[in-house]
């Protein structure tokens, strides 16, 4: 056996090494990512939506917020009127005489600040409540299941309802309350992806090497098993953008001097009989583009991830 | 290693301690069952014991390990040598039974005793490609053990440490910023090695770290694990279910079969000349360039359910020497000769008695 000494052959590099940020497969994804046209579309969509968030007050030509800003004698103008100081509403006014495009500019601008915080949070919770169920195990799991179960088990719209009822309006407290129902989505999906991880032999093997739980856990087993997890966030987004949405128009969201785009459809619901279609209809079809791109883009990125699927 | 053989010669006790053992076991079990289902809690409460299935996956196991030794676990697979390995190196618990590390039971140990046993005995895995974590580097991968234990070192002496370890496998200092995926199965499983290396141990357990590797590369890895051994004065237990690889590794063999050590020996005599009649039937199958054997015949039969394993002598459905005897009764291990023992109704007689 000693004969077969030789220079070690299997010493060669198996692939050159490359910077992190720009392997090709990251690249081959992005390009996947951006073939279709409808997720190019979405991408751009999200573009340019996080863009005019981001510089709306030297973008909106007017502060929906601000109700000096405005007169009642401007209300229901329907969309390319002008007020009567030359001011074009392209999109018209609501109720109030308030400007809709800048409204709709800000509601989403508010949309997307819910749906991103809320989701983050929810994944923080939701990720440490799994990881750390599937890793202690015993008592302690079944106890934070049941809880997971529980919570997945009534309907997410009425838990909300029931919170805001009791806690009062405002863009912290929906929040507060998306965070509430969506968590265990996160934690149920964790935890079944770490307990695969715990499982393999890098586990063990940092168990014997006299490494404690925490670094065990944190170190070794969560960054292992987090890729489906941030997969399912993406889509969340946008079904935390809906259920603020529906919580505003159902009168327990965001206060009715900061509209959102579900407050602004359910302002323009008393005016659909009677014409002003407007009101509701414009803010609908930006909630509409806003949660279709969120989608699209969080289900192409889910293939894309996927190597199976590539 | 033989002279130590010869001076036990006069030595009758069957489960006589081999001087200065390392890790020495006693009795050892491992039961594998599952959490009882809500209904079964139930029925527990009303008095009725349900039927959860055990897996007994090591059955009573004594075996010592000496100082310095390459001691064999050979057996075939799902015959609990993984289990008892990963029990020696603290990654199982025992069910039953002791485990003692330089003289000291490791149930007991506790503070700077325990942490000396977990890093003094280390594992060498099986898998090189689920044994490192994907999203490490190779520096990290090395560095994370000193940085863990060895608080008093600085990020230099941590990083000359990692490049002295991956020198010692073999490995190029320059991989240190690569990950593991980068590398092929030879290479990952050197840096399994260097990593289980790193914090210094005394004893590997080497859990089958050839099989998954190419037939080219398995004797640099041999030949990597023989040159380790000899500058650290390491001691191995080398499982395996490649009867060659231990015949030129270990210097004792123990042959597993359904979760009991069936037959110990030291190499040379039990390759010369096998007792139990599973050994046999597994050093018959060594092709060899010789006798140009061509034609092979599987051990008869499988192995049986660890589940329900057969009544006496668990080898006896498939045993060629089966007498109506080891249908009910179990063999006793008993010494057939010095260093050597045996669990067979065949040398009931054999027994070296005072």
């Amino acid at each position: 056996m000693d004969s077969i000494r030789s220079p070690r052959k299997d010493d060669e590099p198996v692939a050159v090494r490359q910077p992190l940020t720009d392997t090709p497969q990251r690249r081959a994804m992005l390009g996947k990512l951006k073939r279709r046209p409808s997720v190019k579309a979405s991408l751009i969509a999200l573009l340019v939506i996080t863009l005019t968030g981001l510089c709306l007050p030297f973008l909106a030509q007017q502060d929906p917020y601000d109700l000096t800003a405005f007169s009642v004698m401007d209300n229901r103008l329907p969309p390319m009127s002008e007020s009567f100081d030359g001011m074009v509403f392209w999109l018209g006014t609501d109720g109030q005489g308030r400007d809709m495009l800048s409204a709709i500019l800000y509601g989403m601008r508010i949309s997307l600040l819910v749906g991103l915080v809320s989701t983050a949070l929810a994944l923080i919770i939701g990720v440490s409540v799994g990881l750390v169920a599937a890793v202690l195990g015993g008592r302690i799991e079944a106890m934070l299941m049941r809880l997971v179960d529980f919570v997945l088990g009534f309907p997410s719209i009425l838990v909300a309802l029931v919170l805001l009822a009791m806690i009062g309006r405002g863009v912290d407290k929906v929040i507060l309350a998306i965070v509430m129902v969506q968590w265990a989505n996160y934690a149920r999906i964790m935890r079944s992806s770490a307990l695969s991880e715990r499982r393999k032999e890098y586990v063990e093997a940092a168990h014997n090497l006299g490494f404690g739980t925490g670094r065990v856990m944190f170190r070794h087993i969560m960054p292992n098993s987090l890729s489906a997890v941030l997969v399912l966030a993406t889509v969340q987004i946008a079904s935390a953008i809906t259920l603020e949405a529906t919580l505003s128009f159902l009168g327990v969201g965001v206060p009715v001097t900061e509209p959102s785009l579900g407050l602004l459809v359910a302002n323009g619901f008393d005016y659909l009989m009677s014409g002003a279609y407007w009101i509701s209809f414009y803010p609908g079809i930006a909630l509409l583009i806003l949660i279709f791109s969120l989608n699209l883009v969080g289900d192409r990125l889910r293939t894309a991830l996927d190597p199976k699927r590539s | 290693m033989m002279d130590s053989q010869q001076t036990a010669a006069g030595r009758t006790e069957v489960t006589s301690v081999p001087e200065d053992p390392i890790l020495s076991m006693r009795n050892l079990s491992r039961v594998f069952t599952r959490q009882p289902v809500l209904a079964e809690t139930l029925l527990k409460l009303l008095g009725r014991t349900p039927d959860i299935p055990k897996l007994r996956a090591v059955r009573s196991v004594d075996l010592s390990v000496r100082r310095g030794e390459v001691l064999g676990l050979v057996g075939e697979s799902g015959c609990g040598k993984s289990t008892l390995g990963r029990m020696m190196a603290g990654i199982l618990p025992a069910s039953q039974g002791a485990l003692a590390y330089e003289g000291a039971e490791v149930a007991g140990l506790r503070g700077t005793a325990l942490r000396d046993f977990t890093l003094g005995v280390q594992m060498v895995f099986q898998d090189p490609y689920s044994s490192l974590n994907p999203r490490q580097r190779v520096a990290s991968i090395l560095a994370e053990p000193l940085k863990v234990h060895r608080p008093d070192l600085s990020r230099a002496e941590i990083h000359a440490r990692v490049d002295a370890a991956l020198a010692e496998v073999g490995l190029d200092v320059s991989y240190r910023d690569r990950f593991p995926h980068q590398f092929s199965g030879g290479q990952r499983q050197r840096i399994g090695i260097a990593r289980a290396l790193i914090v210094e141990p005394r004893f590997l357990v080497c859990d089958e770290p050839i099989a998954a590797l190419d037939v080219s590369i398995q004797a640099q890895v041999i030949n990597l694990f023989l040159d380790l051994r000899r500058k650290h004065n390491l001691t191995y237990l080398f499982i395996s279910h490649d009867l060659s690889v231990v015949r030129h590794m270990a210097d004792r063999v123990a042959i597993m079969y359904l979760g009991e050590i069936v037959e110990l020996a030291p190499t040379a005599e039990l390759f010369a000349d096998p007792k139990h009649p599973y050994t046999r039937t597994l050093l018959e199958q060594i092709p060899s360039v010789r006798n140009r054997k061509r034609s092979f015949s599987a051990v008869k039969g499988e192995l049986p359910s660890p589940l329900a394993p057969p009544p006496g002598c668990p080898f006896h459905p498939r045993c060629p020497a089966a007498m109506p005897q080891c249908s009910v009764e179990v063999p006793q291990k008993r010494q057939i000769a010095p260093g050597r023992t045996v669990s067979c109704h065949l040398y009931d007689k054999d027994q070296i008695s005072t």
